[in-house]
């Protein structure tokens, strides 16, 4: 494969002291601040510009989204387990972490889910007015990062048991950049919850 | 390295089509960046057929183009709003970017910093076939009902919202008639296929980003890069940080044509004396602001690479060091930091108010200093040295003042006061053009001469290049000249008929003839571009060197063309980028590689 040919793939380069991946990762994020900070913009403008903007806690369900916030939390302090089960070289540790991650992710989703059917069954659509138009596009955009994540994770713990043999430095990393992600989707949810539900 | 046997045990497939090589995938950018700039050109030339004989049928190949599109060879209003709207689209952003950062950025960074390859390859590899998807939605978007977006390059709503095919405005009743109806119309694919050119352009930023910070041989500090891999930096950056507010209002926007949301939708809209079926509320200024955070940025990612590539060859043509390289470094820094915050200077004519506007017109006098910087070092470069006038060198030299054209006639348009006058008229389509026309393009053709031989071994050849490039320079300004005298004279961009029903714009309608002739001319002087590019990559002369410039840059270090892992020995800096004609040195150029001044 040429991607032995190139270096820093797995260990730091001393001068930046990041290998190329977490490198990477962390870019993709500042992208993706750029991203979801057009999209809060784009609701403090809406918003500041309407004539009379709901209380989101009228319309949304505060008590299944601070479930739902409590959940995420949790599997970003799960993901650091699973990260740290890998640095003790305790692959089977990881496998339960990395699994509760993936749980907690999928069950996010369901809530998530179910508050849209609840939502939908009351004829409230993106369509009704701005405030749900852009409750929907952003957990919408949100949700559609946390499937990335969920499907990343998910592949990485089925090939955990030969890549973790191959190079247990580089699984070690990818479960790093994987992690970074996920926080990052855990925290755009921690802006998107106050910003939409209980303002 | 051991791994040369390791390419020719690949299938012609991932050898040629799914590559990961950065040399094989910035070939393929460019051969498609050139069938776009190609095909956008031919948009344009239709475009000018109505412009100069505005009705009349279109001889020979009108009839080609339907009855939808041309009845009777003769153009529709709507028709000509799609070429209009599409050639914008796609000359920037499916062929100017593709090929300066695509194209030159993936083959040349990685070899001029002495890399094996790109830090992520399949990554790579994905931003190359994420792009052609994009490519292809958008020519596709040319035969669904109702033809291609129409609502210009910046679909702007309410205008593009409500476009044809919008949810709010269409009747569909089964899924299988909202997908034909609304997924399939011009603008909503316009959304869809920009959301796949941002995707690929951000995984290739960061491949960059990653490349240039990581993967730099030993000894090659930051102050010792080539300044086409200080632009490339920057342009990565902007992209990485610029794009993404574009997607997010493509997101808001396809809400609004999918889903019947209002984003940029405001109450008590009345559309065909009918007043619009949605919950209002939104806010039709937000997209410009989201746009055009986007797209300033984006004119430095047109620019900033074709400075890199004529800093280049203007390098190598003079035999000196480039004048104050520091002072160009700091400047693109300087400059792309501005650019982020010049947007609004687009937005005079809206209703933001007067002190906002007096907020970016600063910075937008602010931002002209890094690139006149840029400018006066190439030009004081030149004083003194024993320039050699090859084609390339022909091509970067006549971009220093095409571009200053471009640069200094949009002082006008960043002042809000003149402005007023000249928004939105041929004025502001000849002052962009001389910047990307013959300011990025000829520059992007220099770099394809000057190149050429370390993709292929060849070099392209010289009377060939020369009948290209006098032609083109004459057409170039003979096509955009005259639109400053028509824009001054208050003529709108955007008029179907070039101006014929407005009293104002008789004395300098004759203009769009002139204009017209010379784009067809230059269009015909491509052939010798085009056959010079076939001919010479089977029959051209072979170079006799790895080197056949006497260039100081790594790039030159490798073989032509350079196998699979770039250098076939390991690889260090010992200077700066451009060390021609050192005092003490036999040749007239020293190496970055070579350790020794001799």
């Amino acid at each position: 494969m040429s991607s032995e040919l190139i270096p820093y793939t797995i260990e730091e380069r001393p001068d930046t002291g990041l290998y190329n991946a977490k490198f990477g990762i962390w870019l993709f994020l500042a992208s993706e601040v750029m991203l979801f900070g057009s999209l809060i913009s784009s609701y403090i403008i809406l918003r500041t510009g309407s004539v009379s903007w709901p209380v989101g806690s009228t319309i949304l369900n505060v008590p299944m989204a601070t479930f739902n916030t409590m959940i995420l939390i949790s599997s970003s302090i799960s993901i650091v387990f699973a990260w740290a089960s890998l640095k003790e070289n305790n692959l089977k540790k990881f496998r339960m972490f990395m699994f509760l991650t993936i749980l907690a992710g999928v069950a996010f989703l369901g809530i998530k889910g179910y508050e849209y059917s609840i939502k939908f069954h009351h004829h409230l659509f993106p369509s009704t007015s701005t405030f749900l138009g852009i409750y929907f596009t952003m957990t919408g955009a949100h949700a559609l990062h946390l499937i990335g994540g969920v499907i990343v994770n998910t592949y990485m713990l089925l090939t955990s048991g030969t890549k973790f043999k191959e190079s247990p430095q580089r699984f070690t990393n990818r479960i790093e950049v994987a992690g970074l992600y996920w926080h990052f989707v855990d925290l755009v949810w921690i802006f998107l919850f106050p910003l939409l539900y209980l303002s | 390295m051991e791994h040369h046997h390791v390419e020719h045990k690949l299938p012609f497939w991932r050898k040629y089509i799914f590559s990961t090589d950065h040399k094989v995938i910035g070939i393929q950018y460019g051969i498609t960046a050139l069938f776009f700039l190609l095909f956008g050109f031919c948009l344009m030339m239709l475009m000018r057929w109505q412009l100069a004989y505005p009705g009349e049928p279109l001889p020979y190949i009108g009839k080609w183009f339907g009855e939808t599109r041309m009845p009777g060879g003769i153009m529709l209003p709507e028709f000509y709003n799609q070429l209009g709207a599409m050639h914008g689209t796609i000359m920037v952003f499916l062929g100017v970017v593709p090929l300066a950062v695509g194209a030159f950025g993936n083959f040349v960074v990685p070899l001029q910093i002495g890399a094996p390859d790109m830090a992520f390859p399949k990554l790579n590899m994905a931003s190359y076939w994420v792009y052609f998807i994009g490519g292809v939605i958008m020519l596709a978007s040319f035969f669904v009902p109702g033809g291609a977006a129409g609502s210009g390059w910046t679909s702007y709503p309410p205008l593009a919202d409500i476009a044809l095919g919008s949810a709010a405005l269409t009747h569909w009743a089964t899924l299988g008639e909202y997908f034909s109806k609304v997924v399939l119309s011009g603008q909503t694919l316009w959304i869809i296929g920009m959301v796949f050119l941002i995707t690929s352009s951000l995984l290739g930023s960061v491949n960059f980003i990653v490349t240039i910070f990581q993967l730099r041989a030993p000894g090659l500090t930051f102050m010792r890069l080539p300044f086409f891999v200080w632009a490339q930096l920057v342009t990565s950056f902007l992209l990485l940080l610029a794009f993404p507010p574009l997607e997010g209002a493509g997101i808001l926007q396809l809400m609004d044509r999918l889903a019947g949301t209002s984003f940029f939708l405001p109450s008590g809209l009345v559309v065909s004396g009918q007043q619009l079926a949605v919950s209002g509320g939104g806010n039709a200024l937000l997209w410009q602001h989201l746009f055009w955070f986007l797209a300033h940025p984006e004119v430095y990612v047109l620019i900033l690479p074709a400075m890199g590539i004529v800093t280049e060859i203007i390098a190598n043509n003079i035999r000196k060091p480039i004048w104050g390289y520091k002072s160009m470094v700091y400047a693109v820094i300087f400059l792309g930091f501005m650019s982020f915050i010049v947007w609004a200077h687009h937005m005079y004519l809206t209703n933001m108010g007067t002190v906002i506007s007096a907020f970016f017109q600063t910075t937008t006098m602010i931002i002209s200093v890094p690139s006149i910087v840029i400018l006066t070092c190439l030009f004081i470069s030149l004083w003194g040295g024993s320039i050699r006038f090859n084609t390339p060198m022909l091509f970067a030299l006549a971009f220093l003042p095409m571009f200053g054209i471009g640069g200094l006639t949009g002082l006008p348009l960043g002042l809000a006061t003149p402005d007023i006058h000249l928004h939105d008229t041929y004025y502001v389509i000849g002052h962009f053009h001389y910047v990307v026309a013959p300011g990025t393009i000829f520059a992007l053709f220099a770099g394809i001469y000057y190149w050429f031989p370390k993709v292929t071994g060849r070099k392209m050849n010289e009377v060939l290049g020369q009948l290209h490039f006098w032609p083109s320079l004459v057409c170039m300004n003979v096509v955009f000249m005259p639109m400053f005298i028509q824009g001054m004279a208050g003529v709108s961009r955007r008029l179907y008929d070039g101006g014929a029903s407005y009293a104002h714009a008789e004395p300098v309608l004759y203009l769009n003839n002139v204009m017209s002739i010379a784009a067809w001319i230059m269009g015909v002087v491509q052939i010798f571009f085009i056959v010079n590019i076939i001919w010479s990559m089977f029959a051209g002369k072979k170079i006799t060197s790895d080197n056949p410039w006497d260039a100081t840059t790594l790039e030159w270090d490798t073989p032509s063309p350079p196998g699979h892992g770039n250098f076939t020995k390991p690889i260090e800096a010992y200077r700066g980028p451009y060390e021609y004609s050192v005092p003490g040195a036999k040749k007239d150029f020293t190496p970055q590689s070579q350790k020794e001044v001799i």
